[in-house]
C-alpha cells in the first residue's frame, strides 16, 4: 500500500542515473559501422573459398590479411551480438532471475565463442 | 485521464502489423538467428584448426542439403540485417523519418536483400562450377 502512495518521482529518487547508456548506444553504432565492410569482405571470402579443400582453406585462414581480418571480424561480431542479445533480453524478459540468468549466459557464451574462434585462427596461422 | 479511457497499444493477436513493424521485429529476429549462426563459423574454424579429419566432418555437413539450407537461411538473415542495419544508422544520423521515406526505405531494404542474396548465390554456384 505504501508503495502505491509514492509518486513516480519518489520512486526514482536515490536511484541515480545509469550514466552509461550513451556508451552502450555508441558502442552498438560503432560495431555496426565496422561490421559493414567486414561483413562484405567476409561474404566475398566465403564465396572465394567455395569448394576449397582442407589445405587451401587452412592456408587462406593462416595468411596475414585474412587472419587479421578474421580476428577483427570475430571480435567485433561477438561484441555486437552480445549487446544486441542483451537489449532483446532486457526488452522481453520480465522475471528478474530469468533475465539475469540469460544475460550472464549470453555474455559468457559470446566470450567463449569469440575466444574459441580467435584461438582457431591463431593456431592455423602459427601452426599447432 | 481516467485509467479506463486511456488508449490501448495494439493488441498483437488481432492487430495486422504494418510492413514497417514487421521489418522492425525482423531485424531482431535475424539478429538472434545470426547470433546462433556464429556457431557454424566457429565450428568451421575450430575444425580447420583441429586438422583434416575434423574438417572433413564439417565439409560433409556443409555440402549436405541441410548444410546448404542453413547457409541459405544464414545468408538471407545476414543481408537483411546488414541492409536494415544501414537503415538504422541513417535514422541515427537523423535522416528519413517521414512516412514517405520510411515506406521507400522498406522497399529499398527488401530489394537490396533479395539482390545481394541472388548475387552471392549465383557467384557461389559459379565458383563451385569452376572447382
Amino acid at each position: 500500500m505504501a508503495e502505491k502512495m509514492r509518486t513516480p518521482l519518489g520512486h526514482a529518487y536515490g536511484l541515480g542515473s545509469a550514466r552509461e547508456g550513451a556508451k552502450d548506444w555508441w558502442s552498438m553504432r560503432l560495431t555496426s559501422l565496422a561490421l559493414i565492410p567486414l561483413t562484405l569482405w567476409f561474404v566475398v571470402s566465403v564465396i572465394g573459398n567455395v569448394g576449397a579443400d582442407y589445405e587451401t582453406f587452412a592456408t587462406w585462414v593462416g595468411s596475414p590479411i585474412p587472419a587479421i581480418l578474421l580476428v577483427i571480424t570475430i571480435a567485433v561480431t561477438f561484441h555486437h551480438a552480445a549487446h544486441g542479445l542483451q537489449v532483446v533480453i532486457e526488452d522481453y524478459i520480465d522475471v528478474e532471475w530469468q533475465k539475469l540468468t540469460l544475460l550472464i549466459a549470453v555474455k559468457f557464451g559470446c566470450v567463449l565463442l569469440a575466444v574459441a574462434g580467435i584461438f582457431a585462427v591463431a593456431r592455423i596461422a602459427f601452426g599447432s | 485521464m481516467p485509467i479506463a479511457n486511456r488508449p490501448l497499444s495494439p493488441h498483437l493477436q488481432v492487430y495486422k502489423l504494418p510492413l514497417t513493424a514487421l521489418m522492425s521485429i525482423s531485424h531482431r529476429g535475424t539478429g538472434i538467428a545470426l547470433s546462433a549462426g556464429t556457431l557454424y563459423l566457429v565450428w568451421q574454424l575450430l575444425a580447420a584448426a583441429s586438422g583434416p579429419d575434423a574438417y572433413e566432418i564439417f565439409q560433409r555437413f556443409a555440402g549436405s542439403w541441410l548444410g546448404l539450407l542453413v547457409l541459405f537461411g544464414w545468408s538471407v538473415a545476414l543481408f537483411y540485417h546488414l541492409m536494415n542495419g544501414i537503415r538504422h544508422l541513417v535514422w541515427d544520423a537523423g535522416f528519413g523519418f517521414t512516412l514517405e521515406a520510411t515506406h521507400k526505405a522498406n522497399r529499398l531494404v527488401l530489394a537490396a536483400t533479395v539482390a545481394l542474396t541472388v548475387i552471392a548465390w549465383v557467384a557461389g554456384i559459379a565458383a563451385w562450377g569452376i572447382q
